[in-house]
């Protein structure tokens, strides 16, 4: 059972599980999905690519930021069966470019697959990039895992095309 | 001047009587003709003729010496300030015959290499460039030296400019681009020092351009661009090579706060061109690793790396950027898809908001379109520190910056006792950093602060006597209601007497009683300073004025949910820096998204927390019976958030500490504040919440805080945090 006592100003509550297994009660405000001010995810609601999200990490603003940006807008737009295939130029560029910073985005030999997995995914995120400056987003609650599933995508994105 | 005239009026009675006198004298002596009428005494005045010759001499003789001493006056007086005068002529005309006669001189030395470069360049030229360039060139320019030579004067600086132009503009359209970029690169000396910081510029291009130009053709040329440079640029002393004199994006601080607004700029703002000034050497880096995670690490030379274990095993480096990701500041112009430069080492002392541009300590000007101040701040001292002496601040850390860091690593391993003053989050941090390496090293580490118990003025007393505990067990000696009276150093240790009369004798000090906002622009920008909160007063948007932003610790903000604030903490500064930038861009956002922060002491005792969390507020603690898999080290085991020095929403945490026993099961103990939720109250609403040991919940306590509504019951509300599970 729950326990609660005073000190001052300060309220105590103990509470066991089974008090907190019933629903909660409080009410919360709907969120407006459309509400400018607050901050976005990779995707803004008019379908752009919203360059300063956090989850890009530093990608669209490094010395190959308008490389990426090309590249990354490429395959966004991309309405072709084997999304992005048309991009394979835009990739090349940001490839050579960020061979350039081997620092800055260090060529990992990284593990699975192909293109397919990287349409499926519409977050790309940077993970080799040295930075990861804290971010925030609050589209996902559960960011962390979404994000380090899709962050192998990049590499392999990357490297796909190395290989290609 | 008006004392001769007071002189005069004052001998005027006198010098009226006395020429009456004469005159009757002379009316005596005979000396009248037939025609002056014989009415006498019409000058009759208080002296009569009676007087005799005795008071005429009296009065000759009174006169003669005021005149006299009139004349010694004012033939002084002049003689004075004709000889000022002429000071300050010889003064004036000095300096610039001082700075020609520099230049020339220079030149003088250079021209004869020059001359040898542009032969010797002539040749490896493709000759029909060459050729026709010196020719015709060569010809005017015997002319040219002697004109400029002799006469250094500023004024003589008008007349070669126009005499220069033709040549010069001949000079470019002759050489082709490639050859004269070469030789850009390959005379430096030659052209002396104002002419490259003129060669950044986009306007003065022409006239710089036939500068390399003409430094190849016979060397009489550089003597003329290069008084016409330095008349150009007003005088002051030459810039220095690297900086541009203007950028579109001028962030002043190089911390956190600057860095996301830079990226925020360069994300929206394609081809953007930032340039960052710091005076600190480094480039930008985050610092809350220097009081938690770089004190943990097992690497010796972590002082030199400055890197930090992250949750995958992988290290990173404080800087948010490794070096390459920036350009040179003299690269920033000519940057095809712009760049953030950094430019250390040099601080804005004057903002002229006006003309928009700043001033750095070498007297360079900056000008910019838009411009953020992110200038952080300055650590506090306690005042008895400082008036104790030389001996005693040579003892003593105030702790902000990486040097400070590898300071204190230095001498907390050659001390025996190490004291802390300061019982907030730096304070808390490094005793309990410096207390897990009093086992290693035998240090004895103490803790004094006035409040009663660690972080008294963010958690409620109950929990800030448990936190107090907490850190005892990590090896600190904690003095709590400890005011510091005096601070004497003795026999090379340090004695800090307390108000109380409790005596400690130690090593060495630690301050961290606060941050002072670094407001010293304000004075010349005539920036608003916020006399509740410290910093510069900017909107709910971060401006304080057009085109100027201010972000991080310095700004005092409007937060449209909680009020006006200013707040110390990295996210803080990175949400608001991000947003600057963002705003900078155009965006007219206002500060929305609520920023957190987090601190962990020791492997039992990690919250996260946001909003106004202050002490001094009602709260309502909801806290769960605790188990052994609660605990800060349990939760970075098991969702890898560990020690955080990124946030929660950051796809990458920190590695769990170094392994030790996990905290003991508190299951039946109700005083034990294993995990929960804290809420903070004004006025019935929840302004700031606290997440004790309980992570990856920031998401919904910052709705809580964003939708600012009445809760009759907080049990309710802390329900949606799940606290139970894991």
């Amino acid at each position: 059972m729950s326990y609660c006592r005073q000190e001052g100003k300060d309220r105590i509550i103990f509470v066991t599980k089974e008090d907190h297994e019933a629903p909660s009660n409080a009410e919360l405000i709907a969120d407006d999905p459309n509400d400018p001010y607050e901050e976005q995810g990779l995707i803004l609601p008019n379908g752009d690519i919203n360059w300063n999200c956090p989850c890009l990490g530093g990608m669209a603003s490094g010395p190959c930021g308008s490389q990426f940006k090309e590249a990354f807008s490429c395959f966004h737009y991309s309405k072709e069966e084997v999304k992005g295939s048309e991009c394979i130029d835009n990739f090349r560029n940001m490839q050579e470019c960020m061979q350039k910073y081997p620092e800055l985005y260090p060529q990992e030999e990284d593990k699975e697959s192909s293109q397919a997995e990287a349409s499926s995914s519409s977050v790309s995120t940077a993970p080799t990039e040295g930075s990861a400056l804290p971010p925030e987003t609050d589209s996902t609650p559960a960011t962390s895992t979404s994000e380090s599933a899709v962050s192998s995508d990049s590499t392999s994105l990357i490297d796909n095309q190395t290989a290609s | 001047m008006l004392k001769c005239r007071t002189v005069w009026k004052k001998l005027a009675p006198l010098a009226r009587a006395s020429s009456t006198v004469c005159r009757q004298n002379v009316r005596r002596a005979g000396l009248n003709n037939s025609r002056i009428p014989a009415c006498v005494p019409v000058a009759h005045m208080s002296t009569g003729p009676a007087g005799g010759g005795r008071e005429n001499q009296l009065y000759v003789l009174l006169v003669g010496a005021a005149c006299v001493g009139g004349a010694i006056y004012a033939y002084r007086t002049v003689k004075g300030d004709s000889q000022r005068y002429q000071d300050r002529i010889d003064e004036i005309s000095s300096r610039p015959y001082k700075r020609a006669t520099e230049e020339p001189a220079t030149l003088m030395q250079s021209e004869p290499p020059a001359v040898d470069a542009t032969e010797t360049e002539v040749i490896p030229e493709p000759e029909p460039e060459a050729a026709p360039s010196p020719e015709p060139q060569a010809a005017p320019s015997p002319e040219e030296p002697s004109p400029p030579a002799p006469d250094a004067e500023v004024a003589a600086l008008t007349e070669p400019p126009p005499a220069d132009e033709p040549v010069v503009e001949a000079s470019p359209e002759e050489l082709a681009e490639p050859p004269a970029a070469p030789v850009v690169e390959e005379e430096p000396s030659p052209p002396s020092e104002p002419s490259p910081a003129e060669l950044t510029e986009p306007p003065p291009a022409p006239v710089v351009e036939s500068e390399p130009a003409a430094a190849e053709s016979p060397a009489a040329e550089p003597t003329e661009p290069q008084p016409e440079v330095v008349a150009e640029s007003g005088g002051p002393a030459p810039a220095s090579l690297k900086v541009p004199s203007h950028t579109p994006y001028l962030l002043i601080g190089g911390g956190t706060a600057s860095f996301a607004a830079a990226r925020s700029i360069r994300a929206r703002d394609p081809g953007a061109k930032v340039l960052i000034v710091t005076d600190e050497p480094d480039p930008p880096y985050m610092r809350p690793p220097l009081s938690k995670e770089l004190w943990f690490s097992n690497d010796p030379s972590v002082t030199e790396t400055l890197r930090f274990k992250q949750w995958n095993g992988k290290e990173r480096s404080i800087y948010f950027q490794p070096p390459s990701f920036y350009i040179n500041a003299e690269e920033l112009d000519g940057a095809e898809n712009g760049g953030v430069a950094v430019l250390t080492g040099k601080k804005v002392v004057h903002m002229d908001v006006r003309g928009n541009k700043i001033k750095l300590d070498d007297d360079t000007e900056i000008s910019y379109d838009k411009c953020l101040i992110a200038t952080g701040g300055v650590p506090r001292n306690l005042q008895v520190i400082e008036r104790a002496g030389e001996e005693v601040m040579k003892k003593t850390t105030l702790f902000r910056k990486i040097e400070d860091f590898k300071s204190l690593d230095k001498v907390s391993r050659n001390i025996k006792s190490i004291t802390i003053i300061g019982g907030g989050f730096l304070g808390s941090e490094l005793a309990c950093a410096l207390g897990r390496r009093s086992t290693e090293y035998d240090l004895e580490v103490v803790q004094m602060f006035p409040e009663k118990g660690n972080m008294g003025k963010v958690l409620p007393e109950y929990l800030s006597n448990w936190t107090t505990e907490k850190v005892k067990s990590e090896g600190v000696k904690v003095i709590s209601e400890a005011l510091v009276k005096s601070v004497v150093c003795k026999d090379d240790k340090l004695e800090i007497k307390l108000k109380d009369g409790r005596l400690v004798k130690t090593d060495h000090i630690v301050a961290a009683v606060g941050l002072e906002p670094n407001v010293d622009l304000a004075k010349s920008a005539g920036l608003e300073v916020d006399s509740d909160f410290g910093g510069f007063r900017v909107n709910a948007e971060l401006q304080a004025r057009s085109n100027i932003w201010v972000a991080g610790d310095a700004a005092c903000f409007y937060d449209i949910r909680l009020g006006r604030r200013r707040v110390e903490h990295h996210d803080h500064a990175v949400v608001s820096g991000r947003l600057a930038g963002e705003n900078m861009t155009g965006a007219n956002k206002p500060y929305w998204h609520q920023s957190m922060f987090w601190s962990d002491l020791g492997p039992d005792v990690g919250y996260e927390a946001i909003g106004i969390v202050d002490s001094s507020l009602p709260t309502v603690g909801v806290f769960a019976k605790a188990t052994a898999k609660d605990t800060p080290k349990a939760a970075t085991e098991k969702s890898g958030t560990g020690i955080r020095s990124e946030s929660e929403t950051e796809d990458t945490a920190i590695s769990p500490m170094a392994s030790l026993t996990p905290a003991p099961t508190v299951e039946q103990h109700n005083d034990e504040y294993g995990k929960g939720v804290i809420f903070y109250l004004r006025d019935k609403v929840v302004v700031g919440i606290i997440l004790w040991n309980v992570f990856n919940r920031m998401p919904i306590a910052r709705k809580i805080i964003k939708d600012g509504e009445e809760h009759a019951d907080l049990n309710e509300v802390a329900k949606l945090f799940n606290i139970h599970d894991d």
